[in-house]
């Protein structure tokens, strides 16, 4: 007698372990192989688009902070740089380089809770996490210094930023460059090589470049594909074309690749901001704007590499004193779109370690 | 009447102090204990201290656990609750025993409630085989070893009961990972035991830690190498812990369980790998055997020392897919004890009563062919992980 069998569905989420936040898929297996994936988005939906348009163009940069809060430095400057667009303002030379300092440390904040929660979902008992959390901390102690917050920054202001940084910023900040690349050396050694993590991780979960173009992926996984696609480099912002690095490419596009760009980013973001210390001028930090800035009527829009993909701001304004409308376009919900492709056929623990190794942010998927 | 319990009363010698002491107690010149009650008594005096006193270290145990990961994690770990904490498993058990025990809709009650005691049994059980110390043992049976593969295997029933009988999909897939893989590892490890047996002549424990002139784990290098990785995979310790992987199956088959049930299954949980420690450093390590030291102290510290090695694999590996971990269960490790098993019976057939220099031979031909084997496998497992090129536009990395 054949034994009848049918597929299982799984509703995974909201509330799991490693949905790293309140993400729901609705999963169905045949056994353990999964056949159809349907992801289900907006449980953390907090209307961010819509505040804005009751908020001055200041007071919207608090908003982004909580879009992506594992790297608000990186939503502060996507946005004041779409203001800056809209109203035509310049911040000066200091700011500018502070301003790529501050999110490159924001990248390697990222990088490494990516990393960190990446081997979480693996299942290696909150290890790696907690080395990966040590160095945060160091870095979380820097933003500390510079505008008294940890989290949540709104560091930046339109036309500059909120404030110099103290004069213990410095050392601190030359200090942590002298000691980070030992410690991604350390990752290095405790990961890159440790067989159950290439068993798990190579071949698994492949996007091919084709169809994370398709999908306008970007970020890390899009540079993991093959795709050599960085807006710092195609659309140079601040003083990115100043600085000297280079992009980390990737060749198949798996699990592993993924992990490797975010290692090898981390270290061309310490390259970058060893430069920019280095060409730091003096001057002011903040170019006078009116606290209620009235841009003129128009459109425009930011967009910068956050560490997650690009991070774009599109603002209309009617020349009010808050915006017309704000358009956010959030690397973390794009690049879920090719979620789907990349899972279906494989084990349900090797879903949870490609998901993983998207990094999303559940903040920024649902605004 | 008194015939029956002979054999019971000759085996432990504190067992028969303690029938002594009940039975001899004269009270105003008459005996009040019979025979019977005084076998019953004694028995229940030394199974409730050895039941407790394994509770109790494995409760201290997770603390020591919890402080250890602290450590490894490179943080401080629990301590705020006692000197360095050390009353956090006292705070642990309250919470647990004061916690609303929710039973969910949709259960089959019966099994639900009896799956975390019929979890829990097995590994308590194996230590009524286990010699603590010289003649400090519950039960000498002549089947030892036998007795404790068979209880061990009671474990998954318990793990099946309670994620079949939640209705939750989770614990499901957790059970079935379970069961399967149960089957895959129970023929390894038994067949890496099988060599021990071959030498030692007997399943009793206490024989095969008498008959151990060098401990067994020079003898039985490979043996012992897939009997660790086996054990492991049977606690469903990391990285073989697929069947509550946390970040896949949110606890896998006791999802649905809370309170002191919950308890029950972490409890058996933590006093798994003691037990597991206790059969390693019994049957490789020479049980109690030790200089100087009371045997009871040499016994606990390599029980300590075995536990210590399998908390630093936890606290370090990630997790092996379900397919992967079959795969290593019969196409590696059912191999490699197989020829573990071969040699072994071949050696036994040559030298049949080794001298101790016959021995250290035997030794050594077996660690050449244990590393031999392990090398190979290896490279067969890694063949296709060589680690890949730097990422295309080499960077120029002079900088960092």
């Amino acid at each position: 007698m054949p034994i009848r069998t049918e597929p299982v569905t799984l509703n995974l989420g909201p509330q799991h372990p490693s949905t790293h936040g309140v993400f729901r898929m609705r999963i169905t297996f045949d056994g353990e192989m999964i056949l159809d994936v349907e992801p289900v988005v907006g449980y953390l939906h907090r209307g961010s688009e819509k505040l804005a348009e009751e908020r001055t163009y200041v007071q919207v940069i608090t908003l982004t902070d909580r879009l992506d809060y594992v790297s608000s430095m990186s939503n502060n400057l996507a946005y004041v740089l779409a203001v800056e667009r809209l109203a035509g303002v310049t911040p000066p030379e200091r700011a500018m380089y502070i301003r790529v300092i501050v999110a490159e440390l924001q990248r390697i904040v990222s990088h490494l809770v990516a990393t960190g929660f990446f081997l979480n979902d693996l299942g290696a008992l909150a290890t790696p996490l907690m080395y990966c959390f040590r160095e945060r901390e160091k870095i979380l102690d820097l933003f500390e210094m510079l505008c008294g917050a940890r989290i949540t920054l709104s560091y930046m202001r339109v036309g500059g930023i909120f404030q110099d940084a103290p004069l213990e910023f410095w050392p601190a900040l030359r200090g942590f460059l002298g000691y980070m690349p030992g410690y991604l050396d350390e990752y290095e050694r405790l990961i890159t090589g440790n067989e159950i993590l290439l068993s798990r991780t190579k071949g698994v979960g492949i996007l091919s470049g084709e169809t994370a173009i398709n999908c306008s992926v970007s970020g890390p996984i899009l540079r993991a594909s093959g795709v050599n696609w960085d807006i710092r480099k195609a659309d140079p912002y601040d003083v990115y074309d100043r600085v000297d690095f280079d992009i980390p490419v990737g060749t198949v596009g798996d699990n592993y690749d993924r992990y490797l760009v975010r290692i090898a980013e981390m270290r061309q973001s310490l390259r970058i901001i060893e430069q920019c210390v280095q060409q730091l001028p003096d001057g002011p930090i903040k170019t006078e704007v009116p606290s209620l800035v009235r841009p003129p009527k128009g459109d425009a829009y930011g967009h910068v590499e956050a560490p997650k993909g690009e991070l774009g701001f599109y603002l209309v304004s009617d020349g009010s004193i808050s915006p017309y409308r704000l358009k956010i376009r959030s690397p973390s919900l794009i690049n879920l779109t090719a979620l789907r492709d990349m899972l279906i056929g494989c084990k349900l623990a090797d879903m949870i370690v490609t998901f993983g190794s998207i990094d999303i942010n559940m903040g920024e998927v649902d605004r | 009447m008194e015939s029956v319990y002979v054999p019971f009363r000759e085996a432990n010698s504190f067992y028969r102090n303690m029938y002594d002491l009940f039975a001899d107690w004269t009270f105003w010149g008459v005996s009040p204990i019979p025979d019977w009650l005084a076998y019953l008594l004694a028995g229940f005096l030394i199974v409730f201290s050895v039941v407790n006193v394994v509770i109790i270290v494995t409760t201290i145990g997770t603390w020591v656990e919890r402080r250890l990961i602290g450590r490894f994690q490179s943080r401080v770990g629990p301590n705020r609750w006692g000197p360095w904490g050390l009353l956090t498993p006292v705070a642990d058990a309250v919470k647990l025993l004061s916690k609303e025990d929710t039973t969910p809709e949709g259960v089959d009650r019966w099994v639900f409630n009896l799956a975390p005691l019929v979890f829990i049994t097995p590994p308590i059980l194996v230590f009524a085989v286990i010699p603590f110390g010289k003649d400090t043992y519950i039960a000498n049976l002549n089947i030892g070893i036998l007795f404790i593969i068979a209880v061990t295997t009671v474990t998954t029933i318990g793990m099946f009961m309670g994620g079949w009988a939640s209705g939750n999909r989770y614990s499901l897939f957790g059970a079935m990972r379970g069961v399967a893989q149960l089957v895959s590892y129970e023929v390894p490890m038994v067949l890496s035991i099988v060599g021990i047996l071959l030498l030692a002549g007997s399943l009793s424990l206490v024989d095969i830690v008498e008959a151990q002139v060098i401990p067994f784990i020079f003898l039985q290098p490979l043996g012992f190498f897939i009997f660790i990785l086996a054990i492991s995979a049977e606690m469903n310790r990391s990285p073989f812990d697929i069947v509550e992987a946390d970040s896949e199956l949110v606890a896998g088959f006791h999802t649905e369980y809370s309170g002191m049930k919950w308890g029950t299954f972490q409890l058996a949980e933590f006093i798994a790998p003691f037990g597991a420690a206790a059969i390693m450093s019994t049957i490789f390590l020479k049980g109690w055997e030790g200089p100087f030291l009371p045997s009871q102290l040499w016994f606990f510290l390599k029980v300590c020392f075995f536990w210590f090695i399998l908390l630093w694999v936890r606290a370090t590996l990630p997790r092996l897919r379900v397919d992967q971990i079959m795969a290593l269960a019969w196409k590696f490790l059912f191999p490699l004890s197989l020829l573990n098993l071969f040699v072994t019976a071949a050696e036994v057939l040559v030298w049949d009563d080794p001298t101790i220099g016959q021995l250290w031979a035997m030794a050594g031909i077996n660690w050449a062919i244990a590393i031999t084997c392990l090398i190979v496998s290896s490279r067969l497992m890694s063949d296709k992980l060589t680690t890949r090129p730097p990422l295309v536009p080499v960077p120029k990395r002079g900088g960092n």
